[in-house]
């Protein structure tokens, strides 16, 4: 997977979409590179589809302008864009076969008919699909059904494939499967593609970068593991796997060390940050689960935040346990650890009093 | 939120428009004082004053709402059996024939249908006797004949869509197929015969050529007379009928509408 | 069961002696004679047991320029009542099925609600707007744009607009049936593939709503081609339809004999069109299964 957004392959560049008074996208600007795999992730209804369905020219923008490769094609109509479509319902049509849905596009653009049908047959190979050619849409599986949109929108080699929540509707193990397919041919194809999902695992497998989208705004842009250890607000945060956040108030500044009395956590919490807030401002200290280490015996680096409490629940899980741990002042923290060791050595149960400490840099101040 | 086609709404506009015009047109002209019904001069409500002293019209509407309330509860009845028959007993004999009967008095010329009722009814009279008089008995056969054709289309498609694993269930905690058609199949496809019922009427209400056909001296509906008024042209006081049966239709369906939305809504 | 066979027995033995005897009926009477007597025709069997028939009325009816110029007319203008009850309805189907959802049940309502109004009533009203002090003559000449009346009534053009007007619901709801179970996203994934909104319409929409389509014009079809009361009130001298002419070779002429051909052959021209609505139903009851 390539690109940083150095060539902006796709330039969104402050794109609103109203309907009536309604903001459906805010003022969105983004730079996608060629031969990305980048992921719009959000919520119901934070506007990441109608920034979709503007990208593929079902909508026009109230305001802004898109450019695909150095072309305005704000005002195009669809059927006028180097874009494809892969659509939530995969929308095959029902009366065609596998064959001659896959080919009608190329039948549009006028395509010599043997060039079709190589290129039709070349297609339905890579998605494995070849011996389906002949059968109608009704006879084939739900998984079988995307190929063939899939097929259908890769065969035009468009510049740039959309693709509407792809996984939402396979069962667990055909997502996986799924998605390492896909990353699969388009790292042979080298198209651009643009996935829209309200799934964060989904997100972070598939993309070289993410951005994160709530209430029509851009909240966050940045590679899977950029979004993760560096979220730039509360919500994303929250929204990309599990975090523990605690509210407070800063007390002291020191250079890059931050400390922040957090009544939740009953004392003081070190976080470090590079744009160090005013002291009294309201910030957050957010760390997550995996980064925190859990034991009975009191933790030896005194650099580490240190906080006691007691395992109210847990979840073995074979690889790594879940604990919910109960502080004094009531607050829940979670921590997951790995099972590394394999031994007749007592693992944590219930009720055990324990210590979970964490490193300075393993916690993320956020003042959004 | 589609891209909507200016084509396509402006078509719907005309097309809206075409439907509700005549009807506006003829209630705003029962209230024309004049007495050439197209011409305007002034607000007046002497047609429904005279209209309402008329007897021959209200012996004609009393006697088509008789015959339609019959038509409507046996076709109902009778509709509802076909229906349930179609649906839910599988393949049995002479299926095929059952099921083009059903289908074909809902598109059959009128015409058509009334000859031949007439005809059966002159031959049942020569044959057997009966009927002696063609008038209300007459006419509610032939209404009856039609109207459970609707019926049992509507019951069909209720039924059809019907998760059978309701019937299914009470078949399961010992109730016997008969009592489970009482108990679960009737009360669920109620709405469906509510509709059937409103149907009926309406279509019994409303025919005309099969009541001329199949009537007997003495006994004409409301639509007969309407008929050999309305051939010598448009008369203001036909305008004030027509604005009644308007607004009393319009007022029916919109409650009906109101009503099933609201259990819907319940529901939902 | 014995009342499962009940339940089918009551309307079956209804229907076949109040629906399909009396096609037999007919088609007996067809072939007497017309006299002067109760009932009007010379009986089937005669007091001996000998069976009289006669073809005279058929073959009246065949050579008779009349009556096969009547029949032409008539199933031509059923037919293109039906086509533009197809070009007003089927863009309105449409509108109705790509509505939201509120909006789409007040449509709904909307074009159902005329059809429950008198059918008579609502002929007449045109009447009232056609004639030549009728409203829109009115609005015409008060607009200025013509200074003598249009003769709009007693024409065939009349007679189409009554034939639309009073059949357009029944050409719209199967259309829109069909209509609303098509995947939205299928027009859209057309355009996206790079077909041009016609294109789209014409290799996507229109093959799928084939089935609503034939069931819409059927059902407008087959009845309009024996209307009778349209006709006979908006109609002129010159549009003489199979139905007027069979309703009046019955009561004017008291011809029931000849009438009863006329009958015959009116279905015998249905029977096609019928046996094709009860397939299309057949299938698209196995479409949906």
């Amino acid at each position: 997977m390539t690109g940083h957004g150095n060539t902006a392959f796709i330039e969104i560049q402050n794109v609103s979409k109203y309907f009536g008074d309604f903001a459906a996208v805010d003022a969105v600007s983004l730079k996608i590179g060629k031969g990305e795999l980048f992921s719009i992730l959000g919520g119901s209804g934070c506007g990441k589809t109608t920034l979709l369905r503007m990208l593929a020219g079902f909508e026009t923008p109230t305001a802004g302008r898109i450019l695909i490769d150095g072309v305005d094609v704000t005002e195009l109509p669809p059927y006028e864009r180097p874009v494809n479509m892969m659509f939530q319902s995969y929308a095959i049509f029902p009366h065609m076969t596998v064959e001659k849905n896959v080919a009608y596009g190329l039948e549009k653009e006028g395509v010599p008919r043997d060039e079709i049908k190589r290129r039709v047959a070349d297609m339905l190979n890579l998605v494995q699909l070849g011996t389906f050619a002949a059968r109608k849409p009704r006879q084939l599986s739900g998984g079988q059904q995307q190929r063939v949109a899939l097929a259908r929108a890769l065969v035009k080699s468009p510049k740039v494939l959309l693709l509407d929540e792809p996984l939402a509707a396979l069962d667990k193990k055909l997502r996986g499967q799924t998605q390492f397919e896909l990353m699969s041919i388009q790292d042979k194809l080298g198209i651009t593609f643009v996935v829209v999902t309200h799934d964060q695992e989904e997100a972070m497998i598939l993309s070289s970068r993410i951005a994160v989208m709530d209430k029509g705004r851009l909240i966050q842009v940045g590679t899977p593991k950029e979004i993760y250890e560096y979220p730039n607000s509360r919500f994303v945060a929250d929204f990309i796997g599990t975090i523990n956040m605690f509210e407070g108030t800063v007390v002291d500044v020191d250079s890059d060390r931050v400390r922040v009395n957090c009544k939740d956590a009953g004392g003081e919490l070190v976080a470090l940050s590079d744009v160090p807030p005013a002291v009294g401002s309201a910030v957050c200290v957010a760390v997550r689960p995996e980064k925190i280490f859990i034991s009975q015996t009191e933790p030896e680096n005194s650099e580490d935040t240190r906080l006691a409490g007691v395992v109210a629940d847990l979840g073995y899980f074979g690889n790594l346990s879940l604990y919910r741990i109960l502080l004094a002042g009531g607050r829940i923290v979670q921590v997951s650890a790995q099972n590394r060791r394999r031994s007749a050595e007592r693992f944590l149960e219930w009720d055990d009093k324990v210590f979970i400490s964490w490193r300075p840099r393993s916690a993320v101040l956020l003042t959004d | 939120m589609k891209r909507r086609s200016r084509f396509i709404l402006s078509v719907l506009a005309f097309g809206y428009a075409f439907l509700y015009v005549p009807l506006v047109s003829v209630i705003v002209y029962s209230f024309n004082d004049s007495r050439l019904a197209t011409v305007w001069g002034g607000f007046s409500m002497r047609w429904y004053s005279a209209l309402l002293r008329n007897d021959q019209v209200l012996d004609a509407a009393f006697l088509s709402l008789r015959i339609a309330l019959t038509v409507a509860t046996l076709a109902t009845i009778f509709g509802t059996m076909a229906g349930m028959a179609l649906s839910r007993f599988g393949r049995f004999r002479g299926r095929t024939l059952f099921s083009g009967m059903i289908t074909s008095p809902m598109v059959m010329p009128e015409v058509i249908t009334g000859l031949s009722l007439l005809l059966l009814f002159v031959s049942l009279q020569q044959l057997i006797g009966w009927p002696a008089q063609r008038g209300f008995g007459t006419i509610t056969i032939a209404h009856t004949t039609f109207a459970m054709a609707y019926v049992a289309i509507i019951v069909q498609s209720r039924l059809s869509a019907m998760d059978e694993s309701l019937e299914e269930a009470a078949m399961d905690l010992g109730g016997r197929p008969l009592r489970v058609v009482f108990d679960i199949t009737l009360p669920l496809i109620a709405p469906a015969m509510i509709a059937g019922w409103l149907l009926a009427f309406t279509l019994s209400l409303d025919d005309l050529v099969i009541a001329s056909f199949v009537s007997g001296p003495g006994a004409s509906t409301l639509p007969m007379l309407i008929f050999s008024k309305v051939k010598l042209g448009v008369t203001p006081d036909i305008n004030a009928l027509a604005t009644l049966i308007i607004l009393f239709v319009s007022s029916g369906v919109l409650i009906a509408w109101w009503i099933s939305r609201r259990a819907q809504r319940q529901t939902g | 069961m014995l009342w499962q066979r009940f339940t089918i027995a009551i309307p079956y033995f209804w229907l076949l002696v109040f629906f399909l005897a009396p096609f037999a009926i007919i088609l007996k009477i067809s072939l007497a004679d017309p006299i002067i007597a109760q009932p009007p025709f010379t009986p089937f069997f005669d007091d001996d047991g000998s069976i009289t028939a006669t073809a005279d009325n058929y073959t009246f009816l065949l050579t008779d320029k009349l009556y096969a110029v009547t029949y032409f007319k008539s199933v031509a203008m059923a037919a293109i009542a039906t086509l533009l009850c197809l070009a007003l309805g089927f863009p309105m189907a449409y509108g109705i099925a790509r509505a939201d959802e509120r909006t789409r049940n007040l449509l709904l309502l909307l074009i159902v609600l005329p059809f429950w109004i008198s059918f008579l009533l609502r002929v007449y009203a045109w009447m009232g707007l056609l004639n030549n002090y009728g409203v829109i003559n009115n609005v015409l000449m008060w607009l200025q744009v013509i200074d003598k009346p249009i003769a709009f009534m007693y024409t065939d053009f009349a007679i189409y607009i009554g034939l639309v007007y009073s059949y357009l619901p029944f050409m719209v709801l199967p259309l829109y049936a069909t209509l609303e179970r098509m995947d939205l996203d299928l027009v859209d994934a057309a355009q996206d593939l790079g077909a041009r909104p016609s294109q789209a319409f014409w290799d996507i929409t229109w093959p799928l709503a084939r089935p609503g389509v034939i069931a819409g014009c059927l059902l407008v079809f087959i009845p309009a081609m024996g209307e009778y009361v349209i006709p006979y009130l908006l109609g002129g001298p010159e549009s003489l339809l199979i139905g007027r002419v069979l309703f009046d070779e019955f009561f004017v002429n008291r011809d029931w004999p000849l009438a009863s051909a006329v009958a015959i052959v009116l279905l015998l021209l249905l029977v096609v069109p019928i046996v094709f609505l009860q397939r299309s139903r057949a299938q698209d009851e196995g479409r949906l299964a």
